[in-house]
């Protein structure tokens, strides 16, 4: 047994959620300066150069890169040994999100329910948190804030077993044409294949948390990623939807067995913010 | 691509007239923010034939809701906001002379027929760059419906706060005349 002090895990989900909203990875402002570099789009440029400057300040002045700070996800991989001490865990992610949208100054945006009143909750909580078991003794999370004018424009739907990898190509393009302007592209599109209607949806949520450029370890799925990302960047939606060759940055599939009558699929689409951080314990 | 344009609220036809879609501009002066809750309080207000707290005759609205103000500073991040979700509310506004607006993604068919008829132009700006364009904010002050927090009605003063022409006076649009130009056949 391990034993983890939910303290540290307080203090660290604290510190990450105002990382994630101010600071770029290396990998991610890579590729966005690629995308500045082979856009052919006037405009287009104009939009990428100002993501682009727009992280430097953000980084430098530690402010959001975006107003929209996002609602907090958060997978928690729990080793089958660890032990927690003082509190539970899910109390812990939940006061470390607290502290640090009220410290970072960051916006709240959360309601209490979502249809009749829609009163906030003033402090950026409850948590969506997704546990898993898993073998050892270590705790993983995996922390993000998602903007919603990218969560507004995914879905899940199910199709024929007929309707196959062309069914899946044409559902992924349509999703990312629908979306247009309003997820902010250049997008990340997380794809999620098999299993159930929610184990789709988790999928494709988690294909959102791998790295800027990591592609599938089968390498069928591998090539289809890219199959799929030069689909979405020929349509000419561009930066911003301003018209241009970077409607995407990266497309990312995860897949799981189904059953022998179905292809549950999802597509959850991600700003070019791509906020998002993994913490060992 | 059109060169850079600098442009002073309030506005007028005149000064629009020349703006084409896809042209940088940068605008100085004050825009008023207001998201959809304060929308439906304007329109109700138009309705109700109430006196209405902003001036709308040649104003800007920009869509958005800032992060909140650290000490020290005058605004958090305030990027701009979808403005489908507006899109409800906006001919009220027109019809009361509003002539910009400011945010992002595209309008729909009804609001751009409406923008046409009144004279009126849809800016964009970039989702996302909600740091790099609070440094064009030079003043903040709450006008109203303060209870709405974040999406309170502010008065921002700006100075060259960066823009694209989206919706021009002849009704052209920049998502779809761009989309056209780079569309790829596979
Ligand atoms: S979807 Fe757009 S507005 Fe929302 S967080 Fe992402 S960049 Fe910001």
């Amino acid at each position: 047994m391990t034993t983890i002090n939910l303290k540290e895990v307080e203090h660290k989900v604290n510190e990450a959620v105002k990382t994630i909203n101010f600071d770029t990875p290396d990998a991610n402002i890579i590729r966005l300066t690629e995308a500045l570099r082979t856009e052919s789009s006037a405009t287009g440029q104009l939009a990428m150069q100002d993501i682009v400057e727009n992280r430097r300040i953000a980084s430098e002045r530690q402010v959001p890169m975006c107003q929209d700070t996002g609602m907090v996800i958060v997978f928690a991989d729990i080793g089958e040994e660890v032990q927690f001490l003082n509190g539970n865990l899910r109390d812990a992610i939940t006061s470390g999100v607290q502290k640090g949208y009220q410290e970072g100054y960051l916006r709240k945006s959360i309601v209490v329910e979502p249809l009749f009143e829609r009163k906030n909750t003033n402090n950026n909580t409850p948590v969506v948190i997704h546990f898993d078991l898993v073998p050892g003794n270590k705790l993983r999370l995996t922390i993000a804030a998602k903007g919603f004018g990218a969560e507004n424009m995914s879905w899940v739907k199910v199709l024929a077993p007929a309707e196959g990898i062309n069914g899946v190509k044409r559902e992924v393009v349509r999703a990312v044409e629908e979306a247009g302007p309003n997820a902010c592209p250049p997008v990340v599109v997380g794809v999620g294949i098999g299993g159930t209607i929610e184990k789709a949806a988790l999928l494709a949520k988690r294909a959102l948390m791998r790295n800027m450029g990591d592609r599938n370890q089968d390498q069928r799925y591998a090539k289809l990623e890219a199959q799929l990302l030069d689909l979405i960047n020929a349509t000419g939606i561009g930066p911003q939807g301003w018209g241009g060759m970077n409607t995407a940055l990266d497309v990312r599939i995860e897949f799981f067995p189904t059953h022998i009558a179905a292809i549950p699929l999802a597509v959850n689409l991600d700003c070019h913010l791509q906020r998002h951080i993994s913490i060992m314990f | 691509m059109p060169s850079i344009k600098r442009l002073e609220t309030p506005l007028t036809q005149a000064n629009l007239k020349s703006l084409r879609v896809g042209q940088r501009i940068l605008i100085s002066g004050f825009v008023y923010t207001a998201r959809d809750a304060a929308h439906k309080r304007l329109t109700n207000a138009i309705d109700a034939k109430e006196k209405l707290p902003i001036p709308i005759d040649g104003q800007i609205i920009y869509y958005a809701g800032p992060s909140p103000t650290r000490p020290g500073e005058i605004i958090g991040s305030a990027g701009p906001t979808t403005a489908t979700r507006v899109d409800v509310y906006t001919p009220k506004l027109l019809a009361n002379g509003l002539k910009g607006m400011i945010g992002k993604g595209h309008r729909t068919p009804e609001v751009r027929m409406e923008m046409k008829k009144y004279g009126a132009v849809y800016f964009v700006t970039v989702g996302g760059a909600a740091a790099l364009i609070s440094q064009k904010i030079t003043g903040v002050k709450i006008i109203a419906y303060e209870d709405l927090g974040t999406e309170a009605i502010r008065r921002l003063r700006v100075e060259d706060f960066p823009v694209l022409v989206a919706n021009d006076l002849n009704g052209d649009d920049l998502f779809e005349s761009g989309r056209n130009q780079y569309k790829r056949e596979q």
